[in-house]
């Protein structure tokens, strides 16, 4: 299928966030479009998690808008935003430690589970079938991200590289429509980038999926994304076809000047 | 209105004394990140320790010192065979472990020192002050002033020996990062034994003052029990905060308990007397859905 | 050589997904519910049923609903004998005050209310997180035992808030004996327990550990914090709601609410710490090991101070007891956090190889 980008589905309008002080996030307007790569660049410090943590509810702007299929929300939780097909990963790694990895993975599934604490108990009626049907689906993702080998690891024994791995999966589990990735990559060896460069291609490619990536390495950045947002002191200083943004003279003048 | 005041006046003193309580827990947490439920038995252990020393025909000076080197040695020993043990633990595992430490000190103190309930003589007596008496009106005891004010020396002193000694500096460096306070070179591990120490001490005075006034026996571990509400109430964290919410407890707890219990005998017929041991957690947690961040705490947004 | 799963291959989810997946785990478990169901009653005396057995297997329900909350939610308690208390005079009261309501129907009231009250005072948990949540939990403690002294409508107006439990009658028979007793105990552990298992294997187990490890991504998943919070809270108060109508009913006979002390809700702590923090099997090892120990020490520490021919009294001997106790739990903390049924795990995993080391 060949992927065409659709319309805007995430507008954000004027966002600003403060903590105490601090000014994490100052009148940030772009929007999403379906089916598209959209990344998020910038410094340390400017602002690009806490962009992500906006989106999906985690943190809650003073000022702007969120408009999401032309509806505007004011607050929402992280939940709702769930409800709404938003999945993510973050930064360090937030999987859930005491878990296996196949039961991170199933807990993506969870608001596609109906059955009653009465059913779950007994492991009766619905409890029993959506168990069964929903682990095919999660074995459906082990086996898209290739990690049929750890499937019972306890997450917390696994090397990081597969642990951010995992993560994706917790995310992908949950078929999302919009897909949130804090720096997948970070700290990866060129090996590891590239499955994950590999595995983010796919997901876009196959499922439709809109993906709004945060990530450090401008060659991955450059080569995959449809469109990019640069950040700089919570301000946006540049927006656009990744080499209109390259060749933008405050985005040179920002990463020439902020050498990390 | 005289007996409010003399309520009021009662409670706040005794509020001095969960202060003191509240604070051994304090220290500790601020310097090791443990929350140490021990306290209260430490209280029952030094008082003991008092108690014990003199009988073995100690003038109480000296049984004084000797139980402030028990407590010294015994916060040492912690130190040392527990809580370095379990560094890389979660808090709840830590502070569970004080439980357990918690039991041991409960067996061990009476088992060394002896368990029947004993008086201690600091030479004050417990009786109205007659100026204020004659004056006011209102019967406040002379044992709980000196008491009140012994406490609020030690606090101060802290609060003193916090901000202006060396030791002091590097325990609040400690408490503010650990890490980076292990990187400029302070020894973790001495400080936490000098947190101890603190801690022991403090203990002993609240010991001291507690045991003159109700005699040493097994409740006075359930000091603590008083403190956590202040703690609750002042964050774990905040040295004032545990002086003004001891004050806050204190007082209301008292007025709580003449007050509160007429009106619900009114209501429901019976005796409800006895109401201090909840009231204070109650108010605590009140407060709390009001100010989740405590008195003095700071708001805090998780980071992801 | 016996302890092998080679040859048993899983050709369904629904069989990779079993409770026992192994199948000597399986006979295991069959002979065990035999033993307890047909042996125990067959060569055990009174003694043991009265005084070990049923309050090992009330214990372990208890246990089991503090697990729930602390070791699968996160959520540490230090009231849980509050609940229990909730639980016997509920169970009490419905006796009491409706006619012929079957036993078993009050003992679930009983766990219903009790979930009702934990979840009340589980609120606090939705804006305070650990020590402050488990200091909340004191405030249950202290305020339920309070209420149940003063109000005398609970006891039905005996003195300090005594409460004599009915008769237990099922279907026309007289649970009397001990035997009867231990029987009826156990079928609804047994119940319950198996219950447990499956919920912390569903979904709501889940989202309990996903809240205890990383509430952030829980939430950001799609699971509410608040209600799952608050569903452990209610699950593990039932748990302990029912273990405390059976404390009251089957175990002891009559209670006070200063029977459900804090030094209850340690005991109930304790044999989580000892048995495994988050472990359903957990829950019955630290039990038996929190009752039995006490029985131990009796035996031993008299003939000991014997043979080392030094004096010790009875107080000492409890002393030494809560010292021993104490020292326990920072053992296991400092060597092994999860307890007596992760031993049992790493046996199993060593019998699984054995003869070879890897
Ligand atoms: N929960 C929070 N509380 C207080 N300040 C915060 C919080 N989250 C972010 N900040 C502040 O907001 C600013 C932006 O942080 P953010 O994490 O969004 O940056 P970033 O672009 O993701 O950086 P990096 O590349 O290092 O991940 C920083 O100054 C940070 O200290
Ligand atoms: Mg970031």
């Amino acid at each position: 299928m060949a992927r065409q980008i659709g319309e805007v589905i995430v507008d954000l309008q004027n966002i600003s966030l403060r903590f105490g002080g601090v000014k994490a996030l100052t009148d940030i307007s772009f929007n999403i479009r379906e089916h598209e790569i959209r990344s998020i660049i910038g410094p340390n410090g400017a602002g690009k998690s806490s962009m992500l943590n906006v989106i999906n509810g985690v943190y809650h702007p003073q000022e702007g808008k969120i408009i999401y299929r032309g509806e505007e929300r004011r607050k929402m939780e992280p939940y709702e935003a769930a409800g709404q097909g938003f999945a993510r990963t973050f930064q360090n790694i937030a999987l859930f430690k005491g878990m296996s990895v196949l039961d991170n993975l199933m807990t993506g599934r969870n608001l596609k589970m109906k059955a009653t604490l009465v059913e779950q108990a007994f492991f009766w009626g619905r409890a029993r079938n959506e168990e069964l049907e929903h682990r095919k689906k999660v074995e459906e993702v082990i086996d898209f991200l290739e990690i049929q080998h750890i499937r019972k690891t306890p997450v917390g024994r696994l090397p990081y590289g597969l642990q951010k791995r995992v993560e994706l999966g917790r995310a992908l589990a949950a078929e999302p429509n919009l897909l949130l990735l804090d720096e997948p990559m970070a700290g990866m060896n060129v090996e590891e980038k590239q499955d994950m460069c590999r595995f983010i291609l796919d997901v876009n490619d196959q499922f439709g999926t809109t993906i709004v990536l945060i990530e450090h390495d401008m060659g991955v950045v450059m080569d995959i994304s449809d469109r990019v947002v640069v950040l700089d002191y919570g301000k946006k200083i540049g927006d656009g076809v990744p080499d209109e943004v390259k060749n933008n003279p405050e985005v040179i003048a920002a990463y020439l000047g902020t050498q990390h | 209105m005289q007996f409010f005041f003399e309520i009021l006046i009662g409670g706040l003193l005794s509020g001095v004394m969960y202060s003191l309580v509240a604070l051994g827990f304090v220290l500790i947490y601020k310097a090791s990140g443990v929350f140490n439920f021990a306290q209260g038995a430490m209280v029952y252990f030094a008082a003991l320790s008092v108690v014990g020393c003199m009988e073995k025909g100690a003038p109480l000076w000296l049984a004084l010192i000797l139980a402030f080197f028990i407590m010294l040695l015994f916060g040492m020993a912690t130190e040392k065979f527990v809580l370095r043990k379990m560094v890389n633990q979660t808090p709840i595992s830590l502070f569970m472990a004080t439980i357990g430490l918690t039991f041991f000190v409960e067996g061990f103190a009476p088992l060394v020192w002896g368990h029947s309930v004993r008086g201690l003589d600091i030479g004050i007596v417990d009786e109205p002050i007659e100026s204020v008496l004659d004056s006011l009106g209102i019967v406040v005891s002379r044992f709980d002033l000196v008491a009140a004010l012994i406490a609020g020396l030690l606090v101060t002193g802290l609060a003193l020996f916090f901000q202006y000694t060396r030791v002091g500096r590097a325990l609040r460096a400690v408490a503010d990062d650990h890490q980076a306070a292990l990187s400029i070179g302070i020894p973790l591990e001495r400080i936490w034994a000098i947190v101890w120490g603190v801690a022991g001490f403090v203990a002993l005075v609240a010991g001291m003052l507690w045991g003159a006034r109700n005699g040493v026996q097994f409740a006075l571990t359930f000091t603590a029990l008083k403190a956590l509400p202040v703690l609750i109430l002042g964050g774990f964290t905040s040295v004032p905060g545990a002086i003004v919410g001891g004050l806050i407890i204190g007082a209301s707890e008292k007025l709580a308990e003449v007050y509160i219990p007429p009106v619900m005998q009114a209501m429901f017929g019976g005796n409800f007397g006895g109401i201090e041991g909840w009231f204070p957690y109650v108010l605590a947690l009140l407060f709390l859905l009001v100010r989740p961040e405590g008195l003095f705490g700071e708001k805090h947004i998780d980071r992801v | 050589m016996f302890y092998r799963e080679a040859g048993q291959f899983k050709t369904s989810y629904g069989a990779d997904q079993q409770i026992l997946p192994i199948r000597q785990d399986r006979i295991g478990m069959v002979v065990l519910l035999a033993v307890a169901f047909l042996g125990v009653p067959m060569f055990a005396s009174e003694y043991w049923f009265s005084a070990i057995l049923i309050p090992f297997l009330i214990f372990a329900l208890a246990a089991l609903g503090l697990n729930i909350l602390t070791g699968y939610a996160g959520q540490l308690s230090l009231g849980s004998a509050a609940f229990m208390a909730v639980g016997a005079y509920a169970a009490y009261n419905f006796q009491l005050r409706i006619e012929g309501i079957p036993i078993l129907v009050s003992f679930l009231l009983g766990g219903v209310v009790a979930a009702g009250v934990g979840i009340l005072f589980g609120l606090p948990s939705l804006r305070i997180k650990g020590f402050y949540l488990a200091v909340a939990t004191l405030a249950a403690q202290f305020f339920i035992v309070w209420c149940l002294t003063k109000f005398p409508w609970l006891s039905n107006n005996s003195s300090s808030g005594v409460i004599s439990a009915q008769k237990i009658i099922i279907f026309g028979h007289e649970f009397n004996s001990p035997q009867d007793k231990y029987l009826l105990v156990l079928g609804i552990v047994v119940v319950l327990a198996l219950a447990a298992k499956n919920l912390v294997r569903g979904n709501v187990g889940r989202s309990w550990m996903a809240v205890r490890d990383m509430d952030v991504a829980a939430e950001v998943i799609g699971f509410r914090i608040m209600r799952t919070k608050l569903t452990a809270f209610a699950v593990s108060s039932f748990y302990c709601g029912v273990a405390g109508a059976l404390y009251a009913f089957c175990y002891l006979g009559s209670v006070e609410p200063d029977g459900f002390s804090l030094e209850l809700s340690f005991k109930i702590l304790f044999m989580i710490i000892i048995g495994g923090v988050g472990s359903i099997l957990g829950s019955f090892v630290g039990a038996a090991f929190i009752l039995l120990l006490p029985v131990l020490l009796d035996v031993l520490l008299p003939a000991l101070s014997e043979t080392l021919s030094l004096p010790v009294d009875g107080a000492s001997i409890s002393h030494i007891q809560t010292m021993i106790f104490g020292a326990l739990i920072m053992f296991f903390l400092i060597v092994e956090p999860h307890g007596l049924a992760r031993l049992w795990q790493i046996a199993k995993e060593k019998l699984r190889l054995w003869p070879f080391p890897h």
